[in-house]
């Protein structure tokens, strides 16, 4: 090692495809798995969440009128710029979860190939979701899956990249767009993914990420009138949950409730279905 | 030109209405433990038909203990080719009552015979008949092997189609396993208690099917019970908002279908004719008491004047008066409390400067009616265009491109369907991908089939009835159960 003295990096929110940080101006430390100093992240604020919240809402109409090739492709994208990073994240997810080599290794491994498992599906669940259906008359009437809208997750707080990939990538894939809190005490890995996303050709707006406590900015987005749905995954105090769902049925958001399922097993469907709305269309039959 | 009609009652002597009606739970009518009843009246006459049960708490719990009995027994393990011969009975059932049910619903409800007749009676069966054939196909209902039925679901149904939203409650629900705990409307319970007369003509275990009546409050206590796993609500958009509150925090989950405020979009290259009779399908069929109606109409300003005239024309034709009458196109309104909303609501229009039109025919003396009306001058900040009237009231807006409609179209917390009204083919295809909303008809509005999915984007709600995506509603995959067994999700 010579002596030359590190750049460090100062750690920001991702939103509408910038790195701005909190406008609360406030930060806090975060630290490793023993608890050595790492850096202080931005402490993210409502109006962190409702500058958020707009960026989804402006990337919606982009992003859900995206050809589905475009939006695997932009995932697959994705997942080639992490792959490049991948020495970065396993240090990243080492120091936050205090993995050995081996274990986040392949948490890192098992993130990029989520996102390729993902990003291979954009093409294909309104195939698989989608139908035409035998109504008693003359009439062409078929159901396709159309992206709920903005959504806000929040994102596991132990499973700092692996948990927050499988969460996200259901949601955007489809053409939704998301406002995520990334995991309180190990927002590291979350923060470099945003340096990912900006670099992948994913649009702004797509994918926000905010640092800092969801008991403070959860609930400005659970009752936002421009959120449609809310996934608390990662929400680990029952109180908190039950206050966001009673928030969230305001506006009758779809709400996945707080899970802690095992991150590294192979996914069903279940994720991206859930952020999908049936449109079905009626046309009559006749010469 | 006026075309006079001699009157052609249905007869109602097929249906014989006892004077009270009891609970049914666990297979037979009991007596509310609480002895305490209310009225059901005819709604285009005024007259008590019969005298129905309040359930009260311990009513529901044994209603739901029912259930579940009935769920851990008989009905989770039972085969699938055996529940779908159950649910084949009661669609052959319902379809030999047919006329029965028909006169029933009529009575009670006020909505013309020739749409019980003809619309919500054959759907209804129909329903069941979808969903008979699914039972025993559940892993083909893209949920992976062995999907698993959620337990007991409590059913919570409006008045506007009674026995038709039974039919979409309970036909999924049993299919795929699930017992149930239904509660109708208070105002329209007799055809779900003739229902629970099918229920026994066709030797359904007891328990399967429960049906308690009352009111606001009964619906509460079903709601709030720990001992139903799945809740499922057709009905007004702030009923919905306090029941995913009830239930946050539970495992318990949830489908809701909730109000509308339908665009009906009508473009300069539209068969006008055709059109019109879309118009009038939208927000006159069953009074406007149509959660998807058609109650804001969208018109490109260069044919607006000329289809308003016609739509004029049109309904100086609807005939509204007796619901039995098997010419009447406009029957009562069901309550005198949904008239009172309906009338405010005209006179908010009033108030705000937009212009009324009243089709000019004569209100019967009794019952509870409103003539087919129509606003013009309407602007997008009116209540009457953006409030859900549930009743023969139209809004007339216009636009001038694409875009503006679908802005218009699409600037409402609503999102439940949509009308689109041209002869381009891309341009249907644009606007369905465009528009926010659950259900589109394009060149026509208001079909209804159990092969489709039927359910809304936004505060319309969520979760689907009909088609292979309804099965969802009450059905798991093997993954989800096990975690919910865990309590994990």
């Amino acid at each position: 090692m010579n002596d030359r003295v590190a750049v460090r990096k100062t750690y920001k929110l991702f939103i509408g495809g910038a790195f701005p940080r909190s406008e609360s101006g406030r930060t806090y430390g975060v630290h490793d798995a023993k608890e050595k100093f790492l850096a202080n992240a931005a402490k993210g604020s409502r109006k962190d969440a409702r500058d958020a919240a707009l960026a989804a809402r402006a990337g919606f109409a982009g992003w859900s009128a995206a050809t589905a090739y475009n939006r695997g492709q932009v995932l697959y994208r994705v997942a080639e710029v992490m792959e490049g990073r991948r020495e970065q994240f396993i240090a990243d997810v080492q120091a936050a979860e205090g993995l050995g080599d081996k274990k986040s290794a392949r948490v890192v491994d098992t993130s990029i190939d989520r996102l390729v498992w993902y990003a291979g599906w954009a093409d294909k669940y309104a195939q698989v979701l989608g139908n035409t259906n035998p109504v008693a008359g003359p009439y062409f009437n078929f159901a396709i899956p159309e992206p709920t809208g903005v959504v806000a997750a929040i994102a596991p707080q132990d499973s700092s990249l692996l948990g927050l990939v499988s969460v996200i990538a259901p949601i955007v894939v489809t053409g939704n767009t998301v406002v995520v809190v990334a995991s309180t005490r190990r927002p590291i890995p979350a923060i470099t993914l945003t340096e990912v996303l900006a670099t992948a050709d994913l649009p702004p707006g797509v994918v926000n990420v905010l640092t800092g406590d969801p008991a403070e900015i959860a609930p400005w987005l659970a009752s936002h009138g421009d959120v449609n749905a809310i996934d608390l995954t990662g929400v680990t105090n029952q109180d908190l949950a039950k206050q966001l769902e009673i928030e969230a049925a305001g506006t009758v958001k779809r709400v996945r409730r707080p899970a802690q399922p095992n991150w590294l097993a192979t996914p069903d469907l279940g994720r991206l279905t859930f952020f999908i709305e049936t449109k079905t269309v009626w046309h009559p039959i006749g010469a | 030109m006026t075309f006079e009609y001699a009157p052609a009652p249905e007869s109602r002597a097929i249906v014989s209405i006892a004077s009270s009606y009891g609970l049914f739970i666990n297979g037979e009518f009991v007596d509310p433990t609480g002895g305490t009843t209310f009225k059901t009246v005819n709604p285009a006459t005024e007259e008590v038909l019969a005298e129905i049960s309040e359930a009260n708490q311990s009513d529901v719990n044994a209603a739901v203990n029912s259930a579940r009995q009935a769920y851990d027994r008989i009905w989770s393990v039972m085969s699938g080719r055996d529940r779908a011969k159950y649910l084949f009975r009661i669609a052959r059932l319902l379809q030999e009552r047919a006329r029965e049910f028909a006169v029933l619903e009529t009575l009670d409800n006020g909505k013309p015979i020739r749409e019980s007749r003809d619309i919500d009676v054959p759907l209804a069966a129909a329903h069941f008949f979808y969903h008979a054939g699914w039972a025993d196909k559940l892993e083909y209902a893209g949920l992976g092997a062995n999907p698993q039925p959620l337990g007991v679901a409590g059913q919570i149904i409006p008045w506007n189609f009674p026995l038709l939203m039974l039919a979409w409650k309970i036909a999924p629900a049993l299919a795929c396993g699930n017992t149930v705990v239904l509660k109708p409307a208070e105002s329209t319970s007799l055809t779900a208690l003739l229902f629970a007369e099918i229920c026994q003509q066709a030797d359904l275990p007891p328990g399967v099917v429960n049906i308690i009546t009352g009111a606001g409050e009964t619906g509460r206590m079903i709601v709030e019970h720990e001992g139903i796993d799945k809740i499922a609500f057709t009905g007004s958009t702030e009923v919905g908002k306090s029941i995913a509150r009830a239930l946050a925090g539970t495992n318990r989950k949830l489908t809701l279908e909730l109000g509308g405020k339908a665009a009906n979009i009508v473009f300069d290259d539209a068969p006008i004719d055709q059109a019109v009779e879309g118009i009038v399908d939208g927000i006159f069929f069953n009074q406007g008491h149509v959660c998807c109606a058609g109650s804001r109409l969208l018109l490109q300003e260069s044919i607006a004047e000329e289809t308003i005239d016609a739509l004029k024309r049109r309904l100086q034709t609807l005939r509204l008066g007796d619901p039995l009458d098997k010419n009447t196109d406009i029957g009562a309104i069901n309550s005198r409390e949904q008239l009172n909303k309906i009338d405010e609501l005209i006179k908010s229009g009033d108030d705000a400067g937009a212009q009324r039109w009243t089709a000019p025919c004569e209100l019967p003396d009794k019952g509870w009616w409103c003539a087919p009306t129509i606003f013009t001058n309407v602007t997008q900040a009116h209540r009457i265009a953006r409030e859900e009237i549930f009743g023969p009231v139209l809004s007339v807006l216009t636009f001038r491109t694409p875009d503006e409609a679908i802005e218009k179209a699409n600037n409402t917390p609503f999102g439940l369907s949509a009308g689109i009204w041209t002869e381009k083919g891309s341009r249907i295809l644009w606007m369905a991908n465009q528009l926010r909303a659950g259900v589109i008809w394009a060149n026509t509005f208001n079909r209804f089939d159990p092969t489709s999915p039927f359910g809304g984007f936004k505060e319309s709600g969520f979760g689907r009835e009909g088609g292979i995506q309804g099965l969802s509603a009450y059905l798991q995959s093997a993954n989800d159960g096990a975690d919910r067994a865990r309590g994990a999700s």
